[in-house]
């Protein structure tokens, strides 16, 4: 008996792979014109509720905010009717909303909706990191149903840039707790796309909004699929699977000679550098740290260790910002000249070992990253080698972030932060002397008071020209200071099907996934069958 | 009443018995795993509220994180927040992942099914895959086919489960284009469809099979091997029975005793080769949240987690033992 069974289970099973095998595979390359657009990313948000910090930059798909962002950058109004406008004393900004916004779900948009929205963030029984962001913020009201004012502590010119924060629907959280809302995984909003079904771990899958503010959504939707593993996404990108999919700068150049595909390099502000302590007796010495600045080969990290997908870093404000000042950019390739001129003239002589000596201490520090960050690794490695060719000894050290956080006041460390935005958003928790020593803002306890001063001005001037004059002595004083010394900006590389109209690239924070990546604005896009 | 009834029935008492008796040591021993895995949790320094942050850790104030913690309670003494849980498990709640940002219910709900029906499936294709291929071996010690097999078996052995996931993918998917690289079904499926998942469930299951595999068929072939050599199975030969009966029949039954004590300890290696196959072909099954859980210290679900796969060996544990009854006689359930 068991015999007979076997031998049927065994041709049953052979049959079935057979059959599977004959079945053709998926081949979305001739998906007809109105099928949905295939995306693949890396990063999976926890949520899709724009108070627990989802898509708070903007281009959210799902969601919009009072204001968006152009292909270069700029604010233009969304939600509001206009540019909010900003009250002579700078503490009190007006948005009128548009006219006739609708809800995924039908209901009419209100100033409610946008009182509740930022109301939530500011709740300290929500769980939302973006209330650091949002320090200025005073109180929101809504004196009728198409108006709605913000009151801040000080005023703080770069406020509408924080306006690109999605707006949710008041409705929708009638008595609900927002941490643990069923909203947070079926959200509803204002933008070009509604939510059909996420599956975390595997895909989302959006449907145009037909009834859109900004025009109905030219393609029929979007599909993100969630692929953490970059290799696992390269080979299923090279299936065919994917109109458009992020890969690492090596992997993506596999596509360069593929046909029906471009690589696209995207440019982002996104930095990376070494943050040196003030309260290391090496690193405390500014000739050390200047020497290093000039010491380091940034264009052989762009091409070694970044594969070409990056520029050279002088500074925290990206080349591609009109704050930038040109004046602090150095020269892409190391000076050891230079930089031992420098340190002989600051009393660093060198060792029986080739290392400096000063009054008896050894030009040797540490230098900490993450260990599991490759990137951050091979740029640790780079300026270790590089410090060694002017008789510093950098120790390279792989650490868990618990284990740095306690040694950052003390050791160096790798960073990476910016962006493109605003000069004050990351910056002035960074260098104002105000967050010395407070976790990851200021750890190395830089302090200039010319510094101080200048990120207040940029905060607070409202005048344009005079926000860019204060960001030039900013970035001056940093260069001369070098608190950090920066090293690169990444640019962020993504593989786009041939087949495809309308992709515009454009500057991209450090953030991005399902919001903010090279489909920003995926609405407009269009296939070619 | 006859002899054999009066026997079965002692047999299923026995049975009802021993059911019992492990029940009762299954409760402390759930006890004991929950218990560690919170002392553990509190033992690891990462902090809950920066992994929740993620990339936000770096621009979010000390306040900000502190006030988060006090929401989630988790600044409590260790046996408060410990009989916070056990009290709600109790309830039948299972309590809220911080790594997920939903109940820790409805993660299991939504990706148990999936690793189940992967680590289900691969179980089922590695018993008989192993059972044919390793008796085949047997029969013929020393020949062309047991040296291959053992040959492939030891390669395939040394090479990582990823590896092969990712060689399966580049020849499947690829170059023959037969099968789809990932994900659970269509990327444009509107609906999860039976055969859709099956198609591409097969390379998934496929690989995690061929990779616990060569345990198992190295196994079986030396069990049957011995018992080929058994005064039984001798006997069953010399009476002029077929060989394959006497193969099938008599020496693989003979090897098979060994065979199922085996399963019940090998069912937690599998569980730990499903994680990686999860991630290589972008299942969403729990294995990827597992991971993620350890990583953000997220005890809820840790612990859920950790107590489900107990609850699934000490089942299996049970199942091999009842099995084992069932199939030696000698075997008494006292």
């Amino acid at each position: 008996m068991s015999r007979t069974t076997g031998v049927r289970l065994a041709a049953g099973t052979a049959l079935l792979l057979a059959l599977v095998a004959c079945s053709s595979p998926t081949n979305p390359s001739g998906a007809p014109a109105d099928a949905p657009l295939i995306v693949a990313t890396a990063g999976e948000p926890d949520t899709l509720n724009p108070v627990l910090n989802y898509g708070v930059d903007g281009a959210a798909l799902i969601f919009d905010g009072l204001v968006s962002r152009d292909e270069r950058n700029h604010l233009v109004p969304a939600l509001a009717r206009e540019l909010p406008t900003v009250s002579d004393d700078g503490k009190s900004i007006t948005a009128r909303l548009r006219d006739g916004v609708l809800f995924h779900d039908g209901t009419p948009l209100t100033a409610r909706d946008v009182v509740f929205t930022y109301q939530a963030v500011l709740d300290e029984k929500v769980d939302s990191t973006l209330r650091s962001d949002l320090d200025m913020l005073a109180s929101v009201t809504a004196p009728d149903d198409t108006t709605v004012v913000f009151t801040l502590r000080y005023a703080y010119a770069p406020f509408l840039q924080r306006l690109t924060l999605g707006i949710v629907p008041a409705a929708a959280f009638d008595g609900q707790d927002v941490n643990k809302a069923a909203f947070n995984r079926q959200p509803i909003g204002t933008g070009p796309y509604r939510v059909t079904s996420w599956t975390p771990g595997d895909r989302l899958v959006l449907a145009a909004n037909d009834r859109y503010w900004g025009g109905r959504p030219t393609n029929s939707g979007v599909v993100v699929a969630f692929v953490p593993d970059d290799n696992v996404r390269a080979q299923r990108t090279r299936a065919g699977e994917f109109d458009a999919a992020e890969l690492p700068p090596k992997l993506a150049s596999g596509f360069d000679t593929q046909a029906g595909y471009r690589v696209h390099k995207t440019p982002t502000a996104d930095y990376r550098g070494v943050m040196l302590p003030m309260g290391n007796p090496v690193t405390g010495d500014v000739a050390v740290r200047r020497a290093l600045n000039v010491a380091v080969d940034r264009a052989a990290m762009v091409n070694g260790v970044l594969g070409g997908a990056g520029e050279p870093a002088y500074g925290p404000v990206p080349p591609s910002s009109e704050f930038a000042e040109p004046a602090v950019a150095g020269a892409p390739t190391a000076d050891p000249a230079a930089a031992t001129a420098l340190l002989d003239a600051a009393g660093w002589r060198p060792g029986p070992d080739g290392i400096r000596v000063k009054n008896g201490t050894r030009a040797a520090f540490s230098l900490m990253y993450p260990a599991a960050d490759s990137l951050r690794k091979e740029l640790a490695l780079a300026v270790t080698a590089d410090a060694k060719k002017i008789g510093i000894a950098v120790t390279p050290e792989g650490l868990t972030w618990d284990a740095i956080t306690p040694r950052m006041g003390s050791d160096a460390l790798i960073m990476g932060y910016g962006t493109p935005y605003d000069p004050d958003f990351v910056s002035y928790k960074l260098f104002h002397s105000d967050f010395a020593g407070q976790g990851f803002f200021n750890p190395g306890s830089y302090a200039s008071e010319v510094t101080d001063r200048a990120l207040r001005d940029g905060r607070a001037e409202a005048d344009p020209a005079r926000r860019k004059a204060a960001y030039a002595t900013f970035q001056r004083q940093l260069a001369t200071d070098v608190p950090w010394v920066f090293l690169t900006y990444l640019e962020h590389t993504y593989v786009v099907r041939d087949s495809v109209n309308g992709v515009v690239p454009r500057v991209e924070p450090h953030e991005h996934d399902v919001a903010n990546s090279i489909w920003w604005n995926i609405n407009t896009w269009t296939r070619r069958s | 009443m006859t002899a054999p009834t009066r026997a079965r029935r002692r047999r299923r008492t026995g049975a009802g018995r021993m059911i019992r008796n492990r029940l009762l040591v299954a409760v402390p021993v759930l006890f004991a795993t929950s218990a560690g895995m919170f002392a553990l949790g509190a033992a690891s320094p990462i902090d809950p509220a920066q992994q929740y942050a993620g990339a936000a850790a770096f621009t979010t104030s000390e306040e900000n994180l502190a006030q988060i913690r006090a929401n989630w309670g988790i600044d409590d003494p260790l046996p408060v927040q410990y009989l916070r849980w056990l009290g709600n498990l109790l309830r039948g709640d299972l309590g809220w992942s911080t790594s997920r940002h939903e109940p820790v219910a409805d993660v299991l709900a939504a990706r148990a099914g999936w690793t189940l029906l992967l680590v289900g499936a691969a179980l089922v294709v590695v018993l008989l895959a192993s059972l044919l291929l390793g008796t085949l071996a047997a029969y013929r010690r020393g020949g062309w086919f047991d040296r291959a097999l053992r040959t492939t078996a030891y390669a395939i052995q040394s090479v990582p489960s990823f590896w092969l996931g990712l060689a399966a993918i580049a020849l499947f998917a690829l170059s023959l284009g037969w099968l789809p690289a990932g994900g659970l079904t269509d990327i444009t499926a509107t609906s999860t469809d039976v055969a859709d998942v099956a198609r591409h469930l097969i390379l998934p299951v496929g690989v995690l099979a061929v990779s616990q595999l060569p345990w198992f068929v190295l196994f079986i072939r030396d069990s049957v091997a011995d018992s080929l050599r058994d005064d039984h199975v001798l006997a069953a030969r010399a009476r002029g029975l077929p060989g394959r009966t006497v193969l099938f029949g008599h020496a693989l039954r003979t090897g098979l005793l060994p065979f199922l004590t085996l399963i019940g300890t090998h069912l937690p290696e599998l569980v730990g080769g499903a994680v990686l196959v999860e991630t290589v072909f972008s299942l969403p099954g729990l294995g990827a949240v597992t991971v993620q859980a350890a990583l953000g210290s997220d005890f809820p679900l840790l612990a859920a987690t950790t107590l489900a796969t107990t609850v699934v060996v000490l089942a299996a544990n049970l199942g091999t033992d009842l099995a084992y009854a069932a199939a030696d006689p000698r075997v008494r359930l006292e």
